[in-house]
C-alpha cells in the first residue's frame, strides 16, 4: 500500500473483516484536505424533505445550494410536483450585512401565494447560522399570516454532518405529525418511513402492503404529502427504512405516540420478504390471515423472480464487487443481494456508518473484505485495484472513480432512475449489474487490455 | 442593416429565486483551479460545498474531480477556520503531492472573517522547511456574483500570484478563454499551432476534465496550464481574452498593466464575425496570416450558412447562460437570420445589453429583449408571450423546452441530460459550423416529428 494512500489519522477508519475485533471510528467529522465523499448538514437534511411535494422547500442562503439540489433525484411523485422546483432567497452582499430576514419573509410571502403549497420548509444554510437570522420567528410570523405550517429546517452546513441534517429534517416533520385527525385509518396501517421514492419504488412496495391488506397511511418521504404527515400518528406501525434518517423520527413518534417501529429494506430477496413477514408477524394477531396471504404474495413473487436470476447469475458467478454508500443499512442488503447473483463483496464502505452498523457488516462479509467509514477518492481507488474489482456500487461521485478505472458501474443512489427496490427491483438490479459487469467495453480498458497484453507475451514466451 | 437598438428591461425581477440560471463563485473558481498543471482545487468551508460542487461538475465532464475541503464544523465556525485550512493543506500535500493549490473562500469564510492571505503566509512560514507547492488563494464569496466570477477571480489570482516577475520575450500569445469546453480549448491549441506560435492557455482544461482512460488512478490528472509557462506570461507577445462582458479588472488587464503585455479583450470567437476578429487578433501577434485550413473552415461555414438559412431564418430563440456565451451565442445567431427574442443570464450588471447590440450590429433583424439576473421563472414567465421556437443554453432549460414542446440545444454547462458536454465545440469557424448544423438538424427533427407525414426527405 502506497504509504501516502491512507492518512494516518484516518486508519482506524479502515477495517479488514476477519482481522481482529472491529473497533472501527466513525460518526467523526471528515478530516479536512481528505477530499471525503460526504456532503454537510443541509444535504441531510435536503435528501430527507426532498420528496414531499406538496410542500414549498425554500432554501434561505446564497445561491449554491439550491441550486446544486435542482431537480438531481429521482424521486417521483404520483401528483403535485412541487418538490422538483428549487427555490432559493439567493442571499446578496447587502442582505449578509443587513440581515436577510425581510428578503426571506418576502420570498415565503411570494411563493405562498405564487404556488398555494400545502407547507414550507425553510432550511438554514451555513451563512444564516453566522448571521443569525431568526428563522424560527420569521416562520411562526408567515405560518400565522398565511395559514399554511411554515417550518424552519436548522440544517446549517458546518453543524455537523450528513446525519445532522437527518435530525434536524425529522425535528422539524415533527411539527407536522399531530396536526390533523385520524379517523378511518385502519388498525391494520403503517406508516412507510426513510423511503424516497426513487424510480417510483415506493409504488411497488405500497402494492405489496396493499395485497397483504395493510393500509399505508403515510410515505416518509417519497411521495410523500403534508396532509398524510399530519395524520400519519393514526398508523399503528411505522416502518423505518435507510440508515438513519427518519429512525429519529420514529423515536419520537414512539415516545410521543406509542407507535412502535420497525427497522425494514426493500432492497434484495431475504430483505424485501423479511420486511413483509415482519409486517405480517405484528398484525397477526388481529389478522391471523395475513400471514399466508404474505407467504402467497411472496411465493408468486420469487416464481417469476428466480428462473430470471438465475440467467445473470450464470454469467456473474464469481465476479468482485464493492460498494460505497450513504448509508450502510443499505450495505447489509447489497451484500446479500449480490450472493444471490453468485457474487463476491471485497468492499463495502459508507459516508454515515454507526458502529454497530459497521459491526454487523464484519459479521455479514466474509474474510477479508474491506470495511471503510468516510472514504475519499484515493482510498477507494486503492482498494477498488487491490482487490480488481469487477462492479463498483455507489452514487455519482463515485461513478467517474470506477470508469476511470476501467470498472462496471451502478447507480444505487437518489440520482438513479431505475427502481431497484422489491422483488421485481431486485430482477431490476441484476439486469443493472449484469450490464454493468458484461459488456464487452472493458477488454479495451487499460487495466484488462495490458492485463490481456501481458498474458499473450507471456504465452509466447513460454 | 442599421444598428438596432435593444430593449430596456422594465419588468423587476422577483424577491425569490426558482431554478436559478447561475451557480455559485466557489465553483468557478474550482473550475479554473483544475486547469493548472499539477493543482488541485480546494475550498474552505464546510465539507458540503466541494462535495456539491463536485457531484455537480462530475455529472458534466464525467470525469474524476477531486475538490479538497477544510471540511470546517461548528467549532471552527466560531474560533476561526484558519487551523483547519491549513491541517488540510498538509492533508493534501501529503495525499496528492499537489504543485499549486488553489484555495477558494465560501460564504462561510468569508463571513466569519477569515484572511486566508494571511493564512497562507503563516503556513509559508510554519512549513517553509517542507517542499511547499505554490499556492494561490481567491476570494469567492458566494454571495457576491455568479460562477463566472469566480472563474475569472481564480483566473486572476493565478496570474497576478503566479506570475509575479518580467520574463524574457517568449515569443507566445497568452489566452484566457473564459469558461468553455475541453473541445473548445483543444480547438485553440490547434489554432496556435497552425499560427506557428506558441501559446499559453490559461486555464486549460482540455485533458484535466477530459482524460483518457487509465490503468491507475491519478491524483491529479496530467494537462493543464504548466506553472512555469504561468511564470512566464509576462514575456508573451500579447494576451487575447474572450468576453465582452468581463470584470474590469481581469488576468489580461493586470498583465498589462504590470508588465505592459498588450491585453487583447475580444468576444467569445461564436460565429463567422466574432470568429474573424479572433483570427484577425492572431494574425496581428502572431504576424502569420490566417493558416489555409481556417480559410476554408470559414468558406465551409459561408456555404453551410447558404445551404442551409431557410431552414431557420425568422425562427424565434430565447438564449440563456453565462453572459459571455450569452453574447457569442447571440452574434451567430443574429448572423444565421435567428432572431434572439430573449437573452437571459443569472449574471448582474454585466453590460450584456450594449455587448449583444455591438456584436450584432448590422445583421440582427430585432434587438432581443436582455435580461440580467434571472432565473428560469422570469424566463419562462417572458418567454410564454414571446413564442419561442428554439432554446438554446445548458440542461437546466430542459424542463420549460419540454413545456413549451420546443428543441433545447444544449450549449455550455451544465450538459447533464445529454452524453459528451466537455466535447461540445463552441470556437471557431468549426464550433459555429457544429452549433449550425446542430440547430438547423434541431428545426428538421422537431418538423419530422410533428408532421403526420413524417417526410425522410427534407
Amino acid at each position: 500500500m502506497s504509504k501516502t494512500t491512507i492518512l494516518e489519522e484516518r486508519k482506524d477508519q479502515i477495517h479488514r473483516s476477519g482481522e481482529g475485533a472491529i473497533d472501527i471510528a466513525c460518526n467523526r467529522e471528515s478530516l479536512a484536505g481528505a477530499v471525503s465523499q460526504r456532503a454537510c448538514v443541509f444535504c441531510g437534511s435536503r435528501v430527507v424533505l426532498y420528496p414531499i411535494s406538496d410542500a414549498l422547500h425554500l432554501v434561505h442562503g446564497p445561491i449554491g445550494c439550491a441550486v446544486y439540489t435542482l431537480d438531481i433525484r429521482g424521486a417521483l411523485s404520483s401528483g403535485p410536483e412541487l418538490h422538483r422546483l428549487s427555490f432559493s432567497t439567493d442571499l446578496q452582499e447587502t442582505d449578509v450585512i443587513f440581515g436577510g430576514e425581510k428578503k426571506l419573509e418576502a420570498a415565503l410571502d411570494e411563493l405562498i401565494d405564487r404556488h398555494s403549497p400545502k407547507a414550507a420548509f425553510v432550511y438554514s444554510t451555513c451563512i444564516v447560522g453566522i448571521i443569525g437570522d431568526d428563522l424560527e420567528a420569521v416562520c411562526r410570523k408567515m405560518t400565522e399570516k398565511k395559514g399554511i405550517p411554515v417550518l424552519p429546517v436548522m440544517s446549517e452546513g458546518f453543524k455537523g454532518s450528513k446525519r445532522a441534517g437527518y435530525l434536524a429534517a425529522c425535528k422539524a416533520m415533527f411539527r407536522l405529525i399531530g396536526t390533523l385527525p385520524t379517523e378511518g385509518i385502519s388498525p391494520l396501517s403503517i406508516n412507510i418511513f426513510g423511503d424516497f421514492n426513487i424510480a417510483g419504488e415506493i409504488w411497488i412496495i405500497r402494492e405489496y402492503f396493499e395485497k397483504m391488506g395493510v393500509q399505508v397511511v403515510a410515505n416518509v418521504t417519497g411521495d410523500g404529502r403534508v396532509a398524510d404527515i399530519g395524520k400519519c400518528h393514526g398508523a399503528a406501525l411505522n416502518l423505518v427504512q435507510c440508515s438513519g434518517a427518519t429512525l429519529d423520527l420514529a423515536k419520537m413518534m414512539e415516545e410521543e405516540y406509542g407507535i412502535p417501529y420497525e427497522r425494514v429494506s426493500y432492497l434484495g430477496i431475504e430483505d424485501m420478504a423479511d420486511s413483509l413477514y415482519k409486517v405480517a408477524d405484528f398484525f397477526s394477531d388481529i389478522d391471523p390471515g395475513i400471514v399466508e396471504r404474505t407467504q402467497k404474495l411472496v411465493k408468486e413473487e420469487l416464481e417469476v423472480l428466480m428462473p430470471e436470476l438465475a440467467r445473470y447469475r450464470k454469467d456473474l458467478e464469481g465476479k468482485k464487487v464493492a460498494m460505497y454508500v450513504g448509508g450502510s443499512f443499505k450495505a447489509f442488503s447489497l451484500v446479500k443481494a449480490f450472493r444471490h447473483l453468485g457474487m463476491e463483496c471485497v468492499m463495502v464502505g459508507s459516508q454515515t456508518g454507526t458502529a454497530e452498523d459497521y459491526a454487523e457488516l464484519e459479521q455479514i462479509t466474509d474474510p477479508g473484505t474491506v470495511i471503510i467509514d468516510d472514504a475519499n477518492p484515493l482510498e477507494l481507488s486503492h482498494f477498488i485495484k487491490e482487490k480488481d474489482v469487477d462492479v463498483f456500487v455507489g452514487g455519482v461521485k463515485e461513478r467517474p472513480i470506477a470508469f476511470k478505472l476501467g470498472v462496471g458501474f451502478c447507480d444505487h443512489n437518489h440520482e438513479r432512475k431505475e427502481a431497484l427496490e422489491g422483488f421485481v427491483g431486485m430482477l431490476n438490479f441484476a439486469r443493472e449489474i449484469h450490464s454493468s459487469a458484461m459488456s464487452p467495453v472493458w477488454q479495451f480498458v487499460p487495466r484488462r487490455a495490458n492485463r490481456i497484453a501481458a498474458e499473450k507475451k507471456e504465452a509466447v514466451n513460454e | 442593416m442599421s444598428k438596432v437598438k435593444t430593449k430596456k428591461t422594465v419588468k423587476p425581477n422577483f424577491v425569490s429565486t426558482t431554478n436559478a440560471c447561475k451557480l455559485c463563485t466557489p465553483l468557478g473558481a474550482s473550475l479554473a483551479f483544475r486547469g493548472i498543471e499539477g493543482a488541485i482545487p480546494f475550498l474552505h468551508g464546510s465539507q458540503g460545498c466541494a462535495t456539491y460542487m463536485r457531484r455537480y461538475i462530475i455529472s458534466h465532464f464525467r470525469e474524476p474531480v477531486d475538490i479538497a475541503s477544510s471540511a470546517l464544523g461548528e467549532k471552527n465556525a466560531i474560533y476561526g477556520g484558519g487551523p483547519n485550512l491549513k491541517k488540510g493543506m498538509l492533508n493534501v500535500m501529503k495525499k496528492y503531492e499537489p504543485a499549486v493549490i488553489g484555495v477558494a473562500t465560501t460564504c462561510l469564510t468569508e463571513t466569519i472573517g477569515d484572511d486566508v492571505p494571511m493564512n497562507l503566509k503563516e503556513f509559508k512560514s510554519e512549513f517553509g522547511d517542507l517542499d511547499l507547492p505554490d499556492l494561490v488563494e481567491v476570494s469567492t464569496p458566494s454571495y457576491s456574483g455568479t460562477h463566472i466570477d469566480g472563474w475569472h477571480g481564480a483566473v486572476r489570482s493565478v496570474m497576478e500570484q503566479l506570475c509575479v516577475s518580467k520574463a524574457e520575450d517568449t515569443g507566445r500569445v497568452n489566452i484566457l478563454p473564459n469558461m468553455v469546453s475541453c473541445e473548445d480549448v483543444r480547438h485553440l491549441h490547434d489554432i496556435c499551432r497552425d499560427f506557428d506560435i506558441e501559446g499559453t492557455i490559461l486555464p486549460d482544461i482540455s485533458e484535466t476534465l477530459d482524460g483518457p482512460a487509465l490503468e491507475d488512478y491519478v491524483k491529479i490528472p496530467s494537462g493543464g496550464t504548466p506553472v512555469s509557462e504561468i511564470k512566464e506570461m509576462s514575456g508573451a507577445r500579447g494576451t487575447i481574452e474572450f468576453g465582452r462582458c468581463l470584470p474590469p479588472q481581469t488576468g489580461g488587464t493586470s498583465l498589462e498593466k504590470t508588465f505592459g503585455v498588450k491585453n487583447h479583450r475580444i468576444g467569445l470567437p461564436i460565429g463567422l464575425r466574432e470568429s474573424d476578429r479572433f483570427f484577425e487578433t492572431m494574425e496581428d501577434i502572431s504576424g502569420n496570416p490566417m493558416p489555409k485550413r481556417y480559410e476554408l473552415e470559414r468558406g465551409r461555414l459561408i456555404d453551410a450558412y447558404v445551404d442551409g438559412h431557410k431552414y431557420v431564418f425568422g425562427k424565434r430563440a430565447v438564449v440563456y447562460g453565462e453572459e459571455d456565451l450569452v453574447t457569442g451565442l447571440c452574434a451567430f445567431l443574429s448572423e444565421i437570420g435567428v432572431d434572439v427574442v430573449l437573452a437571459g443570464s443569472g449574471a448582474r450588471k454585466r453590460g450584456m445589453e450594449d455587448a449583444i447590440a455591438a456584436v450584432t450590429d448590422g445583421v440582427a433583424r430585432m434587438a432581443p429583449e436582455v435580461r440580467e439576473g434571472v432565473d428560469f421563472y422570469d424566463i419562462s414567465e417572458e418567454a410564454e408571450s414571446l413564442r419561442p421556437d428554439l432554446l438554446i443554453g445548458h440542461s437546466k432549460g430542459y424542463r420549460y423546452a419540454k413545456a413549451w414542446n420546443i428543441p433545447l440545444i444544449r450549449v455550455g454547462f451544465p450538459i447533464h441530460d445529454r452524453f459528451g458536454g466537455q466535447r461540445v465545440l463552441h470556437l471557431g469557424y468549426k464550433g459555429a459550423l457544429n452549433l449550425f448544423d446542430t440547430i438547423v438538424n434541431a428545426v428538421i427533427e422537431k418538423k419530422q416529428a410533428d408532421s403526420s407525414i413524417g417526410y425522410g426527405y427534407i
